[in-house]
């Protein structure tokens, strides 16, 4: 028996040098094994030059009363939509609906001094298809896909859209130009 | 990987020498000599179709991509200058879209035919999951591929199909970004698509392989269903080539002769015109479709009224189908032997069906024009929403239900102690093995 054979056995159940050793070299083989995933992961995420288009500036005084228009935003449709008289009536009227299923008054969904002006982000909170409008309901938008009907307020009255649709973060700068973003 | 003895003997000197450092030709060898069960119907063939349905996929798809550009830009119009313009390109491309449907054509009856003789019981577990893995992939893959033609239904399919991680509580948005590259369906995620149909194709070889080797381990399982017992092998086994070489082969024939038929008959009767259509990010097609092989799991993702829910239900779909060795309680594993179960069982191949004719219509569209009808809870009784919803009931119910109780329930029938019985004696007078004592291992 030469002395380099280690030979004596721990008693059982007691952590030995050895198990130390190989809890420690997993760990170390499990955090290396994410130091190295991470760059790789975290190089699908959106590029800078993606992000860098994350504002844009828009002229809302080319939006006639009643007329709606689309604009992209970081690649997304956004409606632009200055609401009539008629429908500005309807979605005050219907602020207090019952049956609202992600309740907001139209006050919380527009800018003050802007009421008329609707500026949501064109995609379906289902699944993101780009609802139509004047074919719903509700005054307001109808998604194609799945059937949800939207109030001319962007609210969700029915189908299985869980949310309004999106008042993305803008502000008014200068008069009637907001900047989105 | 064959689970047999060899009688691979090396001839030449060259195969001695291979033989004794790496032994491939005798893996061939037995491979082809793999003792098989001698009553296999047409319905095992469709293995040796699927490998052949993988195989093409990968060839022409690697010819396409010599071609194809992934950047929104030129995806579309590459994709038409493939179908115009290269040598041959119109050939490879329409065999590489109607085979992605021929693979599902052919793996959806691989699958059921599987349920039917009980292919996934004890010892059989591990080449049922491995077949669910690679199922699941397939789906992935088809999903990502279909992306790359960027026309209007692959984009909003893209848009539709990653919204759903989106449904996800709390991680849902983050990861949605994370998976799209950028705020919005683009070039980001149109690159990182191409980059993964390229990829999994090979991980389905993989996983193939370990399917492969988990049958030829635990063995074929036949339309008795019975495990043949060593001292039986001789007699109820014969070898792999020529029999079953030649009856795949002559299946494959038949298989292939429906593929040209599609090929150059009808190449487009699969996919949706919309797709002809560039990629337009601000109009939504009026009605947006998967490709058929989806239409079964798209119809229960919307049968739920629930966003969340409703992507959960679809993942449970093919989840729950991992688990399937684990709900049979029955210790018959063919259906053959089943009376009771074969009608549930009849019914759900009918349900699978209506799920993806379901799948295909406008949820509030009435099944039957002009029935009367009356509101329930959320819709009209009388409409693919409500339609659909029992359809999902039942595919659900079959599994979680159905096939736990039935088959401890049921009184099975007699069940022959080895192949040639039923042959010899007449399918009546079975000698009625005990279905434990045919189910004892090894």
């Amino acid at each position: 028996m030469t002395e380099s054979v280690v030979t004596k056995e721990a008693p059982e159940g007691e952590a030995t040098r050895r198990d130390f050793i190989h809890i420690a070299a997993g760990a170390a083989a499990v955090g290396a094994g994410v130091m190295v995933a991470w760059p790789l992961i975290n190089s699908m995420n959106p590029a800078a030059d993606t992000l860098a288009l994350a504002t844009i500036e828009f002229d809302t005084s080319k939006v006639q009363e009643g007329m709606q228009i689309v604009i992209t935003w970081q690649g997304k449709p956004v409606f632009l939509r200055n609401r009539s008289a008629a429908e500005m009536q309807r979605v005050v009227a219907d602020n207090n609906a019952p049956g609202l299923k992600d309740p907001q008054t139209d006050a919380e969904r527009t800018k003050p001094g802007h009421e008329a002006m609707l500026v949501v982000l064109a995609s379906c909170t289902h699944l993101g298809c780009i609802p139509t409008f004047g074919t719903g309901d509700y005054g307001g938008w109808f998604c194609p896909c799945h059937g949800s009907h939207y109030d001319a307020s962007g609210r969700i009255r029915k189908g299985p859209a869980p949310r309004n649709l999106d008042v993305p973060a803008y502000e008014f700068t200068a008069g009637s130009t907001i900047r989105i973003g | 990987m064959s689970g047999h003895e060899s009688t691979y003997v090396p001839k030449s000197g060259i195969e001695k020498w291979l033989d004794t450092r790496l032994p491939i030709v005798r893996f061939g060898a037995d491979y082809m000599s793999l003792p098989t069960p001698k009553n296999l119907n047409y319905w095992y063939t469709f293995g040796a179709i699927l490998s052949i349905c993988l195989v093409t996929q990968i060839a022409t798809g690697i010819f396409l991509a010599m071609h194809y550009q992934p950047n929104t830009e030129m995806a579309f119009a590459s994709v038409e200058r493939i179908m115009r313009d290269v040598n041959g390109g119109w050939l490879i491309r329409y065999v590489h879209m109607n085979g992605a449907s021929m693979f599902f054509v052919a793996v959806y009856i691989h699958m059921l035919r599987g349920l039917y003789y009980g292919s996934y019981k004890a010892p059989r577990e591990m080449i049922w999951i491995l077949g669910c893995i690679i199922f699941f992939l397939m789906i992935a893959t088809a999903f990502l591929g279909y992306v790359l033609p960027w026309g209007q239904m692959s984009y909003w399919g893209a848009e539709v199909i990653t919204n759903l991680v989106g449904a996800i509580p709390l991680i849902g948005e983050p990861v949605l970004i994370w998976l799209r590259g950028g705020p919005a369906i683009d070039n980001a995620t149109l690159n990182r698509f191409y980059s993964l149909h390229y990829l999994l194709p090979f991980v389905i070889f993989g996983v193939v392989v370990l399917h492969l080797w988990a049958l030829h381990t635990s063995g074929q399982n036949n339309p008795v269903g019975i495990l043949i017992p060593k001292e039986r092998e001789k007699k109820d086994m014969v070898p792999f080539h020529p029999y079953y070489t030649v009856k795949d082969g002559f299946a494959l024939i038949i298989f292939l002769m429906m593929f040209a038929v599609f090929v150059f008959f009808m190449p487009n009767a699969l996919g949706h015109p919309d797709n002809y259509i560039p990629a337009n990010p601000l109009v939504t097609p009026a009605h947006i479709v998967p490709e058929w092989y989806m239409l079964p799991f798209y119809a229960i993702l919307r049968a739920i009224p629930d966003k969340f829910g409703g992507v959960v239900a679809m993942f449970a779909a093919i989840g729950i189908l991992f688990v399937l060795p684990w709900l049979d309680t029955s210790k018959v594993r063919s259906m053959r032997y089943r009376p009771t179960m074969k009608i549930f069982y009849m019914i759900f191949v009918v349900n699978g069906l209506i799920l993806g004719w379901c799948g295909a219509q406008l949820p509030d569209a009435q099944v039957v024009p002009g029935m009367p009808s009356f509101a329930l809870v959320d819709g009209q009784l009388n409409s693919y929403l409500w339609l659909t919803r029992l359809s999902t009931l039942y595919y659900f119910a079959f599994f979680a239900v159905i096939l736990p109780f039935v088959g401890l329930k049921e009184t099975p029938l007699k069940i022959p102690l080895s192949i040639s019985e039923p042959v010899l004696k007449g399918p009546d007078a079975m000698s009625g093995a005990v279905p434990v004592q045919a189910e004892k291992k090894g």
